[in-house]
């Protein structure tokens, strides 16, 4: 049981996937402008992660091994296909909004990294719940940068005024940089400085050690 | 007309730029960014892939899957567009597989030089998205084309200057926390802002 929750809860902090192993950054970038779009992605994320490790899992005797990234590919294809029809049927302006990132979860590295790299050895009911640990990993980033992005960039959470803003008489400007692109990778990269200051050893070796001044050291 | 083609491809390489703009591709992008070398190589690879594979999709889409576009063999009333990204991933796939081995046995010395680029590439979103957004934008085959050398070659500039940024940070001295991963997506946070001084160009 124990061994259950450390592979659900794992992920969320101390092996973030976007944190720490830069697996599926696209769409995390590309959808947090609004806090009701990111949650709708971050639920079809946890979804098709948790069902294609599973399927993965299930048949993981019988893949060959030379083919098993196209029977990966298609399991997961054939799950982001249902989860796109359902989206299209239940929440159409949603799905507008989400354009091409809904079936570009297809190539989000999760998906595809979980399900090689813990789907492939491991039992179906442990694969289920590594899907829905690194799904909720992934969701807690979103939220959080989605978070940062609405509240400073539109004065809103949810699309519910939280801050008056200047044009409705009251005396917030939002800032239309937390709107545009370049935002959501400043609020990553300071997220990752956040996470690393905090658990210390995920930081990274030097590339290339500084010397000391050796005639200050000589004195 | 010559001139709609253009701005086409100034759109898609600049003012779209897959990589900067619409975060396609990151993983790679981030992964593979650390020596300018290698990241011309994935680079060109991107370009030549992307360059086949959006107008071959669009041949697909427009032939077989979009609604209607079976009327050709008499079944008129089947809509097939569900399908689309199952085929599009498997039109990738074997493309890439097929472009690995024409270039093995006739352009040995560009096959060793790609490397193991070629194969990653399939599941590079960059080249899924530059598929599904010719799909959303209804371009036709000409369109398609243009769209699939300007985004490639977009996303090969982007990330061999990012290569460029940081084999010369590599030696500047950053906050602990910050090393790795967390300067580089601040880098590219500045060269998308960078990008974005071109979002007024119309020609």
């Amino acid at each position: 049981m124990s061994q259950l929750k450390e592979t659900l809860l794992n992920p969320i902090f101390n092996n973030n996937p976007i944190g720490l192993q830069i697996l599926g950054i696209c769409s995390a970038l590309a959808v947090t402008t609004k806090m009701s779009v990111a949650l709708v992605m971050c639920i079809a994320l946890t979804t098709v992660c948790a069902f294609s490790n599973l399927f993965v899992s299930l048949i993981r005797n019988r893949i060959p091994s030379s083919i098993r990234i196209i029977v990966q590919m298609t399991i997961i294809a054939s799950l982001v296909i249902v989860v796109d029809q359902v989206l299209g049927a239940v929440a159409y302006d949603m799905s507008k909004q989400l354009t091409v990132f809904v079936g570009l979860i297809i190539t989000n590295c999760i998906v595809m990294g979980r399900a090689e790299a813990f789907a492939m050895a491991n039992p179906p009911g442990a694969s289920f719940v590594d899907g829905i640990g690194n799904g909720l990993g992934y969701s807690v980033v979103l939220m959080v940068v989605a978070t940062i992005r609405e509240l400073i960039g539109s004065g809103s959470l949810f699309g519910i005024g939280i801050l008056p803003l200047v044009t409705e008489g009251g005396w917030y400007t939002p800032m239309g940089l937390m709107l545009l692109p370049p935002s959501a990778f400043f609020i990553i990269g300071l997220l990752i400085w956040a996470l690393r200051a905090w658990k210390a050893e995920q930081v990274e070796e030097p590339d290339y050690e500084i010397s000391s001044h050796s005639a200050l050291s000589r004195g | 007309m010559a001139e709609y083609y253009l701005s086409l491809f100034i759109r898609a390489v600049f003012i779209e730029n897959l990589a900067l703009v619409f975060f396609l591709g990151m993983c790679t992008f981030l992964a593979v960014s650390k020596k300018v070398e290698t990241a011309f190589g994935l680079g060109c690879a991107v370009i030549v892939v992307q360059t086949i594979t959006i107008p071959v999709n669009n041949l697909i889409y427009q032939y077989l899957l979009a609604d209607g576009a079976l009327a050709w063999a008499g079944l008129g009333e089947v809509d097939l567009s569900f399908l689309t990204f199952l085929s599009y991933i498997g039109v990738i796939a074997a493309m890439v597989q097929i472009l690995e081995m024409f270039l093995d046995k006739y352009v040995p010395a560009l096959y060793n030089s790609l490397g193991v680029f070629l194969p990653l590439i399939t599941v590079n979103c960059a080249i899924l998205g530059g598929s599904l957004f010719m799909e959303n934008r209804a371009y036709n085959l000409p369109e398609s084309m243009v769209y699939g050398i300007g985004s490639g070659l977009g996303w090969a500039i982007a990330i061999v200057v990012l290569a460029g940024i940081r084999e010369k940070m590599k030696y500047s001295d950053v906050p602990d926390g910050l090393r790795g991963l967390g300067i580089t997506f601040v880098t590219v946070g500045l060269m998308s802002l960078g990008f974005m001084s071109f979002g007024g160009i119309s020609l």
